[in-house]
C-alpha cells in the first residue's frame, strides 16, 4: 500500500475494550483534517468518547458505517493527501474492507499490566508506550487505571505512561493501612523506585491530585511535574454526601443515584459503570478500605486535607485543571490556590474531566511537556 | 485481576479460597476424594464432573469421599453444620435429592425456626441440574423450584462463571441452608472473573442487559439463552431488558417490578417443567403486583410438562432455546387487543 496512505484504526481505549462502534462521523469524505482534529465519536460498552485524528491530509475513505461494531486495531477510516490517486485508495478500502469482514484483524497492542510490592502491598499498573519521558497517572477515590481510558492512549505517544492502582483499588492489594495521605503518596513513590524511573511527571485526579501533591514534596527529585486533575485537598468545600453514598452503597440501586454527581452530562452514567463499580465493590476488603479512606478525606461534612501548604512548598511545575460542573469538589475550590489563575477551567466536565472531556487534560498535559 | 476462566473454574477457586480463609470449611461428597492414589491418578477426581479437583491434596483432611447414601451425608453435613463446621456437600445431581429430602427440608430448613432463632445451619448443598448432556430422565431435570417452594432454604442458581464464583463464595458465608444449583451444561462455559475474592448478595436480580420494549426474567443457563435471542431482536429493533434473580429465594422482586413497569411486558424462560416453577410464580407476581402496568399477557417459555427425553432430537426439543424466547418476546411487543 502507498505509504502516503494512512489507516484511521479503532482505538484501545483500556484493557476490557476490544470493539467499538462510530455513532457519528464528525468529518465527511473529501474534507481536510488537521493532526488532532475531531474525527468521529465512538462508544464503547464503558463510555462515549471522541477519536482524535494523528495525521493530517484528506479523509479519503470511510471504510466502517456508523454503528457498525469493529474490533480493536481494525482500519475505520483512510486519510491520505489529495493527489494519491483514487484508484489506490479504492484498492486500500478494498482490502480494508476483507479484513473487517474477515475478522482477522491483529488487536493493536493495549497496555502491559503488571505488579509490583510496595510496603508489603502488591500494586497493579498498566503501562502505554516506551519513550523517555515518564508519566504515572494516579486515579481517584473509588477509581482506578482503568479510569483514564481515554487519556492513557494518546498521552502514550513518545512518553511512557503508567497509570497505578492505589491501594484498596483496582487490582492493587486492599489493605490501605492508616490510609492518610503519606500511605497512599508512599505507594506511588515505591512504584517510582521498584520500577526504576528516576523522573516522571505525575497526574492526579481528585484524592489521586493530593497523593502527588504529597509524593512530590516527600521526594522532590523524582517528580518532574504536578498536573491535578480537580484535586482534593484543595479548598473549603466537598460533596460529602457523595463520598458517603459511595462508600456505603450496597447495590447497584444503592450507588447509581450517586453516581451522577460525578459528570455534568448525567448520561455519562451508564449501566455497565455503574456494573464496573459494583463488582469493584464486592471484592474482599474493599468495604474497609473505602471507609478507611473516607475518614482520610472527610472530617464530618468538610475535607480532612489541606495540600494548599503543601503546593506552596512544591517548587516545580504545577498545572491545575478543573471541570466547570465538577459537583463533588466544585471548581470553586480552585480560587485557594497559591496561584489561582494558572487553572484551566475545562467548560462542560464534571468531576470525571479525564473521561468527560479527555482531549481537554491530554492538551494541557502534552503541551506543558513540550 | 480479572482473566477469563471456566464456570468449573470459578467455582472451584471460590471453594479453595474460602477453605483458605475459614478452616471450618470442609467438602464431602461422592468421589470428592475418590481416585486419589489409584494407579495413573495422582489427584483426586474432584466429583463426577471434577470441580473439586486439586482441593484434596491442597486440604489434607477436610475433603471428605461419602458412600452412595446421600440421606447419609447430607445428613452429617446438615449436623456438622449446626456444630460450627461450615460443610459444602456434593448431591451429585439434583434428581437425587429424593432420598435426602427429610434432612433437607425438615431438618435443615427447621432450625432456625424451630429453635427460636438460636440454631444457624451454615451448610451449602452444591447439586447440578438441568438438560443437555444426554444423561436422560433421572440425571437432567431443573428441580430448583422445589427448594424454592420451601421456607428456610435460600436457592442459588448462577448464570456465569463470574456469578458462579461470587455466589459461592457468598453461599459458604452465609448462616442458613443453601441449596447452589450448578447447570451441569455450563462447567466449560467461560467469562471474566476475579482472581480476588468477592461476594454477591443474596436477592440482588442482575439487570444484565438495558431495554425497554419486553422485561425477560430468565434462571441460570435461560440467562445465555435470553441474550441470545436479545441480540437478534436488537437487530429487528426489539429491545429486550434482561433480568437474572441469581437466587430463587429470596427473590428480588422489586428489580423485576420495575422492569414490567418500564416496559409493560413480560417473558419468563425457565428451563424447568411449568406447573409450580419459577416462571409461574414470577407471572403470579407480577399479574398481582404490576397489572396495571401491563400491556400484554404475560408469556412463559419452559420445558414441557413431561420426563426429559433421552432421545437427543426429543432432548434439545425439550430445553427452550432461543428462537423460542425471540417468538414470545415478539408476540408479546406486537400484541394488540
Amino acid at each position: 500500500m502507498n505509504d502516503a496512505i494512512r489507516k484511521v484504526v479503532m482505538p484501545k481505549w483500556g484493557l476490557s475494550m476490544t470493539s467499538g462502534k462510530i455513532t457519528e462521523w464528525i468529518v465527511a469524505e473529501g474534507e481536510e483534517v488537521s493532526d488532532g482534529d475531531d474525527l468521529a465519536e465512538i462508544d464503547t460498552d464503558k463510555i462515549a468518547g471522541t477519536l482524535e485524528s494523528a495525521d493530517a491530509g484528506v479523509l479519503r475513505r470511510v471504510v466502517a458505517d456508523v454503528n457498525e461494531d469493529v474490533p480493536v486495531g481494525a482500519t475505520i477510516a483512510l486519510i491520505a493527501p489529495a493527489d494519491v490517486p483514487d484508484s489506490e485508495i479504492e484498492e486500500a478500502a478494498r482490502l480494508a474492507r476483507e479484513e473487517l469482514e474477515s475478522g482477522a484483524v491483529e488487536e493493536a497492542a493495549g497496555p502491559v499490566t503488571g505488579t509490583v510490592t510496595v510496603d508489603g502491598r502488591s500494586l497493579a499498573y498498566a503501562t502505554l508506550g516506551d519513550g523517555a519521558e515518564v508519566v504515572v497517572l494516579v486515579h481517584g477515590y473509588g477509581g482506578d487505571k482503568n479510569s483514564w481510558l481515554f487519556v492513557q492512549e494518546p498521552l502514550a505517544d513518545g512518553r511512557t505512561v503508567h497509570a497505578l492502582d492505589l491501594p484498596g483499588h483496582g487490582e492493587s492489594a486492599k489493605d490501605v493501612g492508616d490510609g492518610s495521605l503519606d500511605t497512599l503518596a508512599g505507594a506511588v513513590l515505591g512504584f517510582l523506585e521498584q520500577r526504576g524511573i528516576e523522573r516522571a511527571h505525575l497526574v492526579g485526579h481528585s484524592l489521586g491530585g493530593a497523593v502527588v501533591t504529597a509524593a512530590a514534596v516527600a521526594d522532590p527529585a523524582r517528580v518532574a511535574s504536578l498536573t491535578l486533575v480537580a484535586p482534593a485537598g484543595v479548598g473549603p468545600d466537598v460533596n460529602a454526601e457523595y463520598l458517603r453514598g459511595f462508600a456505603e452503597a450496597t447495590s447497584r440501586r444503592e450507588l447509581k443515584p450517586h453516581l451522577g454527581a460525578l459528570f455534568a452530562d448525567p448520561a455519562q452514567v451508564t449501566r455497565q459503570l455503574a456494573d464496573d463499580l459494583m463488582k469493584y465493590k464486592r471484592l474482599d476488603g474493599v468495604d474497609k478500605a473505602l471507609r478507611t479512606l473516607l475518614g482520610t478525606l472527610l472530617d464530618g461534612d468538610a475535607p480532612a486535607l489541606d495540600v494548599v501548604p503543601l503546593l506552596a512548598k512544591a517548587e516545580l511545575p504545577v498545572t491545575v485543571v478543573w471541570g466547570s460542573d465538577d459537583a463533588v469538589l466544585p471548581v470553586s475550590n480552585a480560587r485557594s490556590l497559591p496561584d489561582p489563575d494558572a487553572v484551566h477551567v475545562v467548560e462542560g466536565a464534571g468531576h470525571m474531566v479525564h473521561m468527560e472531556k479527555p482531549n481537554a487534560l491530554v492538551a494541557v498535559v502534552s503541551e506543558k511537556r513540550r | 485481576m480479572a482473566r477469563t476462566i471456566s464456570y468449573r473454574e470459578a467455582l472451584n477457586e471460590a471453594l479453595a479460597q474460602e477453605m483458605e480463609r475459614d478452616e471450618s470449611v470442609i467438602v464431602l461428597g461422592e468421589d470428592n476424594a475418590g481416585g486419589a492414589g489409584s494407579p495413573g491418578e495422582d489427584d483426586a477426581w474432584g466429583g463426577v464432573l471434577g470441580v473439586t479437583k486439586g482441593l484434596y491434596h491442597r486440604f489434607p483432611g477436610r475433603v471428605l469421599d461419602t458412600p452412595i447414601s446421600e440421606s447419609a451425608f447430607v445428613g452429617a453435613a446438615i449436623g456438622a453444620a449446626t456444630r460450627g463446621l461450615r460443610p459444602v456437600a456434593e448431591l451429585m445431581f439434583i434428581d437425587f435429592m429424593g432420598v435426602c429430602f427429610d434432612q433437607i427440608f425438615n431438618q435443615a430448613a427447621k432450625f432456625r425456626y424451630m429453635f427460636g432463632g438460636k440454631a444457624e445451619t451454615p451448610v451449602v448443598i452444591r447439586t447440578m441440574y438441568g438438560a443437555g448432556l444426554r444423561a436422560a430422565a433421572q440425571h437432567s431435570q431443573a428441580l430448583y423450584p422445589i427448594f424454592t417452594h420451601i421456607p428456610g432454604l435460600k436457592v442459588v442458581v448462577p448464570s456465569s462463571p463470574y456469578e458462579a464464583k461470587g455466589l459461592m463464595i457468598q453461599s459458604i458465608r452465609d448462616s442458613d441452608p443453601v441449596i447452589f444449583c450448578e447447570h451441569k451444561a455450563m462447567y466449560d462455559t467461560t467469562g471474566d472473573v476475579p482472581e480476588d475474592s468477592y461476594t454477591i448478595p443474596f436477592g440482588e436480580a442482575n439487570v444484565v442487559r438495558d431495554g425497554d420494549d419486553v422485561t425477560v426474567v430468565a434462571i441460570g443457563r435461560m440467562v445465555s439463552v435470553a441474550e441470545e435471542a436479545a441480540r437478534e431482536l436488537s437487530t429487528s429493533g426489539i429491545e429486550v431488558e434482561i433480568i437474572d434473580p441469581r437466587t430463587t429465594s429470596p427473590l428480588d422482586e422489586e428489580t423485576i417490578l420495575e422492569s414490567v413497569e418500564n416496559t409493560g411486558r413480560l417473558v419468563v424462560v425457565d428451563e424447568a417443567t411449568p406447573r409450580c416453577n419459577l416462571a409461574t410464580d414470577i407471572s403470579a407476581l407480577v399479574a398481582k403486583e404490576a397489572f396495571g402496568s401491563l400491556r400484554a399477557p404475560i408469556e412463559m417459555v419452559t420445558a414441557p410438562h413431561t420426563p426429559v427425553p433421552f432421545s437427543d432430537a426429543l432432548e434439545d426439543l425439550y430445553i427452550p432455546d432461543a428462537q423460542r424466547v425471540a417468538n414470545a418476546v415478539k408476540s408479546v411487543a406486537g400484541w394488540t387487543r
